[in-house]
Order: structure tokens, then sequence, then C-alpha cells
């Protein structure tokens, strides 16, 4: 039997004015787990406790199998934290901060050294490595923390929103980085996201948290299944003025059930693979132009809302587009 | 074709780490020296060696200037006194004392470090612990170097041994318990701020206005004859504790206003009020950082 990386058992957190983990219970094997959840759902709180760093009001956790309320040195000792928030000094090298925190990690200096060269390495930091940090792009400084959490080889890594501000090149790298932490480095991974679509490409597992109970706990495969949509656009034309209503009332003769966002778009469910091919038959059968065909990008909201006019929102901030133009 | 060499760029993938991992008093001894280092600039960049290392140059200069004097000219004692040597140079010793102290702290919370440190094996007081052992032993080079430095010169020059010895080890007391009451008092005042530039600033208000205030009450108090007042008035700021002590345990010259050493009484009020901030503000430093979390 594998024994769990993160287990709770109705794993309680009261403050005086809020209660941030509400009875979780969540059992998290070993590969990479994604933690979804909005501001305040309790994630960060969740990771405190995991870490020895506050106590449960009530219920238990462990981490890799040590309770976290009596063993916070050993499992602290085994596990990696990337935070959301920066936590580099600019007037220092990378090279100088991750020795650093390798040895506050307990490694002696030359291993420290030796491990500070490969981890830069495998984060993809290099000549750069020597200059302070204060010069480095955000991309460059989440490696950087991504590097301080690895540098002791731990068996576990905490990230948290490790995406957050990186340009759509960027955000590919470090979910590649992510995915490798697991499949090359055998470093098992929680990593905390705000948005769904990110967590479905390198999660093997998805848990859900909001207002601090547990509201889903699956594998990705299953996620998307049940939460799959597709988003169209398509141009007017000669023939008909009105793109997105024709093209509306042909899907709903195919029998395929649509909503209108006030931004032109068209999303209906992906109930299984024949769907594209109805959406492409349409458009040609009414000789429009398609502007647009992608998978519908979720963000934590969507698994809460039932989905309807609402998603409109949700949509606006799309970063990367898949665009299909004729 | 093969050129005939074996010369090829191997990527060796990801290696574990198998060798010893070492325990908190490691981690508490790295996290010492790192800011030992760092409060003299060490290991970080060019800009922010200048100003330690500019204030130690100018704290090293009398002694120099001080041993080259008793030299050439032939003196039979030093200029500047041992136990003195600290009070006389204190504009200089308190400015280092108010950058480093932010130095150690604040950037560690302005730009959110301590996540870091709290989220490996370390405790909170561990943290406590290493960053006043850091800042005490900086002080403590700081203000006992030159001394070192008067006190080899004194010897090479012929100053006698016996009582050059003696007074350089009244000086190295001294510079103890200036260290670990001026660490304890500035770390926990630069620990409020994540502000460098505030905390900078609260340290010198700390260490001057009561000091200017205390030696313009004592002046008064000696003008309308109280004269035992002046030891009394010299609890209430840290250079003026620290200049009590020195006249009354280890035979300096008092700084005083009109050289008035403190009465026996005044003089163990004076080191039993310096051990109080100190402990006190040590608390206050832990208690501070009893609830940092990520």
């Amino acid at each position: 039997m594998v024994v769990s990386v993160i287990e709770t058992n109705g794993l309680t957190k009261r403050y005086p004015r809020v209660t941030a983990l509400d009875g979780l219970t969540i059992d998290i094997q070993p590969g990479v787990t994604g933690l979804v959840g909005a501001n305040g759902a309790g994630k960060s709180t969740l990771i405190k406790i995991l870490l020895g760093l506050a106590p449960a009001t009530e219920g238990t956790a462990s981490v890799l199998g040590l309770d976290s309320a009596a063993q916070g040195e050993t499992i602290r000792a085994q596990v990696g934290y990337m935070p959301e928030h920066d936590c580099l000094p600019p007037d220092v090298s990378a090279t100088e901060f991750v020795v650093h925190m390798a040895c506050m990690s307990g490694l002696p200096r030359t291993a420290a050294r030796e491990r500070t060269a490969d981890t830069l390495r495998h984060v993809g930091l290099y000549e750069e490595r020597y200059r302070p940090m204060g010069g480095y792009s955000t991309g460059m400084k989440q490696r950087v923390k991504l590097a301080q959490a690895l540098v002791h080889d731990p068996k576990l890594v905490l990230l948290d929103e490790p995406t957050n501000g990186l340009d759509p090149v960027g955000r590919d790298e470090m979910l590649g980085l992510i995915r490798r932490i697991h499949s090359d480095f055998g470093i098992s991974v929680l990593v905390t996201s705000h948005l769904l679509r990110e967590l479905e490409r390198t999660s093997d597992h998805i848990v859900v948290i909001d207002g601090g109970r547990l509201l889903r706990s699956q594998t990705t495969a299953s996620f998307v299944e049940a939460t799959a949509s597709l988003a169209v656009e398509v141009t007017d034309s000669d023939a008909h003025p009105d793109g997105t209503a024709a093209l509306r009332t042909a899907l709903a003769a195919a029998g395929v059930e649509t909503v209108t966002t006030p931004g032109r778009q068209i999303h209906l469910e992906i109930t299984d693979e024949s769907v594209y091919d109805v959406v492409r038959d349409a458009v040609v059968e009414l000789g429009l132009g398609l502007v647009r065909m992608e998978r519908g990008r979720h963000e934590i909201a969507e698994v809460f809302r039932s989905r309807g006019a609402e998603d409109a929102a949700d949509q606006a901030a799309d970063v990367s587009n898949a665009e299909v133009t004729r | 074709m093969s050129t005939g060499t074996d010369a090829r760029i191997h990527n060796i993938g990801y290696r574990n780490y198998t060798g010893e991992r070492l325990g908190i008093s490691y981690a508490r001894r790295a996290l010492f020296t790192h800011s030992l280092r760092g409060s003299f600039g060490l290991g970080r960049s060019a800009r922010s060696k200048v100003l330690p290392m500019g204030l130690f140059a100018i704290m090293m200069a009398p002694a120099v200037v001080m041993v080259a004097i008793a030299a050439f000219v032939g003196l039979d004692e030093l200029p500047i006194e041992y136990t003195s040597y600290a009070l006389f140079m204190q504009p200089i010793v308190g400015l280092y004392v108010a950058l480093a102290a932010p130095q150690m702290v604040s950037l560690d919370l302005r730009f959110k470090v301590t996540p870091l440190y709290f989220s490996r094996p370390i405790e909170r007081r561990d943290y406590v612990v290493a960053k006043y052992a850091a800042l005490c032993c900086a002080i403590f080079l700081f203000v006992a170097l030159p001394l070192v430095l008067a006190y080899v010169g004194g010897l090479l020059a012929d100053l006698g041994f016996a009582e050059q010895t003696r007074g350089f080890a009244q000086g190295m007391a001294l510079s103890v318990l200036f260290a670990l009451l001026h660490a304890a008092l500035a770390l926990w005042v630069a620990s409020l701020t994540p502000r460098r530039g505030f905390g900078v600033a609260a340290v010198i208000g700390v260490l001057t206005i009561p000091y200017f205030a205390v030696t313009a009450l004592q002046a008064v108090a000696y003008e309308q004859g109280s004269e035992n007042a002046v030891g009394w008035i010299g609890l209430f700021s840290p250079g003026s504790l620290i200049d009590g002590i020195q006249s009354s345990f280890l035979d300096g010259r008092s700084g005083y206003p009109y050289e008035q050493t403190p009465t026996d009484g005044a003089g163990f009020a004076l080191l039993a009020m310096a051990i109080l901030v100190t402990v006190v503000c040590y608390l206050l430093l832990g208690r501070r950082y009893r609830k940092a979390g990520l």
C-alpha cells in the first residue's frame, strides 16, 4: 500500500472571527495534486497546519506519515515550500541566496553549493544566477523561488500559486517544470491555483476546497470530463447578417444546447468527441468564418456556480487563445 | 565519421541528495554566520558594503592615530582610555547600530524572507536567538577591534604591560555589555517595521533623543547643587547607562557633565537597569516573532 503524502481528518481551524477550515478530510497520494480554491478558501491555513506552524483547532493532519502537530520539525526537513508572494532580497545573487537556504535546511556547505548549482540548472537559470536578484524578471524570480524549495531534495513540495504574474510562455514553462518535478525528480507536488485549466494540464488529481470545506476530490481525467465546455466564435456573412444567431439555430437543430455570451461567443457542453464535428459541419454549411474554437477555461468560480450566463465574466480574462482564422 | 575524441555532453538528469543532513543547531549557526556577514555587507552587493565598511574605517582611525602618536611622541599612556573609546565614538557606533539592526531583521520582513525560514526546520525562537547573537557579535567586533589594535600598538610602543592589559580587559568587558544592551534594544525597535528607513531613523532616535535629554537634565541637576541626582538621571538612556557603568565599576573617567561619577547606589542601579533593558527588549523581540507565519 502506498503511504499517503498528505492526510487530514476532520481538520478544523477557527480564528476569533473566521473559520478558515471546517472539518476538512482529504487524502492525497503521491503524484501531482492540484489544490483549487478561491482567495480565502483556506489554502494558506491548510499549508500552515501541514508544516506544523499553526495548531489545528480540531482534527488531525499528517504529512508523509508524520503528525503535523507533533513532528513539524521533521516534516519541514522533508518538505519544500514555495510561497505565493515575493520572498527574494534584491541585493543578493540567486546562488548566494539558494546556498543559504540549503544550509538552513541542514545541508553542509559544500553539498549546499553543489545542490544549488544543480537545482538552478534544472529550473533553467544559468549565467544570471550570479547577479543580484533585484534585476530579475518575474519568470526568473519564480524559478529561484522554486529552486529554493527543491534545493534540499524534499519528498514533497508545496507550491503556492507558482504561475502568478507570468506571461503565457512563462506559464507554460512553469507548468512543464512542475510536471517534471514529479516525473523526472520523483518528488510529489501539491500545487495551488485558482485557475482550474492550469491544474488540469499538470495534475494527476484535483482537490477543490471552498470556505474551508472539501468540495470535490477526484482524478483530473474525471474532472475534465465533467466540466469541459467549448467556446465558439464566428463571423457574419451577407447571407447571415447575424452569424452567431444563425449558428445557434443550426446547432439547436443538431441537438446541441448552447448559451451565448455578450461577447458573441457561443458556449456548449462537450458531451462527447462528435460535438467538434457537429460544430465544424454547421459552420461550413452556413458559410461563416470560424474565428475561435477552444476548450472553455474554467476558473474556480465555475465549479461552484451552475453554468450559465455568468460564465461570460470568466472568459474575458482569457490569456491563451487558440485562435482559428479563415 | 567519428572525430576520435570521447568528449560529449551528458545530461545526467536529476540526482537525489543522499548525503548527511545536519540538525537545527547547524541551521542556527548558518543563520548566525549569514546575518553577521550581512551586517558588514559581505555576500551582498558592493553598495551594501560601503556604509558599514566606511563607518568601521572611521571607527578604527582614532586608534591608529593614537598608537602612532604614542609610538613616535613617546606618551606613557594612550590619550583615550579603553573604556571611553566606544563612548567617545558614540555617534559612529550609534550610526552603525542603526544600520546593522534593520539590515538584520527589516529586510527579512520587507522582502518576506521569514516565511522561507519558518518553512524550514528551525523554530521562531531559533531565528530570534541567531539574529540577536549575530547583532551582538557585529556590534562587539565593531567596538572591540579598535581596542585590540590600540592594545597591540600600545604594547609595541612599550606603554607598560600590566596597566595596558588591565585597561584592555576592562574595555573588553564594557564592549560585551555595550553590545548586549544595544543589540537587544536596536533589534527590537528594528523588528517593528519592515521599512528599513524607518528602522534606521527609529534606532537613531531611541539612542540619541533620551541621551541628549538625560545629559541636559544632568547638567541642570548639577547646577542646582544636587550632584547625587546626576547618576540616577543616567538611568534613562542607553548611552548614559554604559557611561555610568564604566565610571562606577571599570575605573573609567565619567562622561557625565562635570565628570560627575555616580554614587555607589546609582552605579548598581545603572547596572541593574542595563540588564533589565536587555532582557525586556529580548523578550519583546521573541514576542514579536511568536506569531510570525508564512
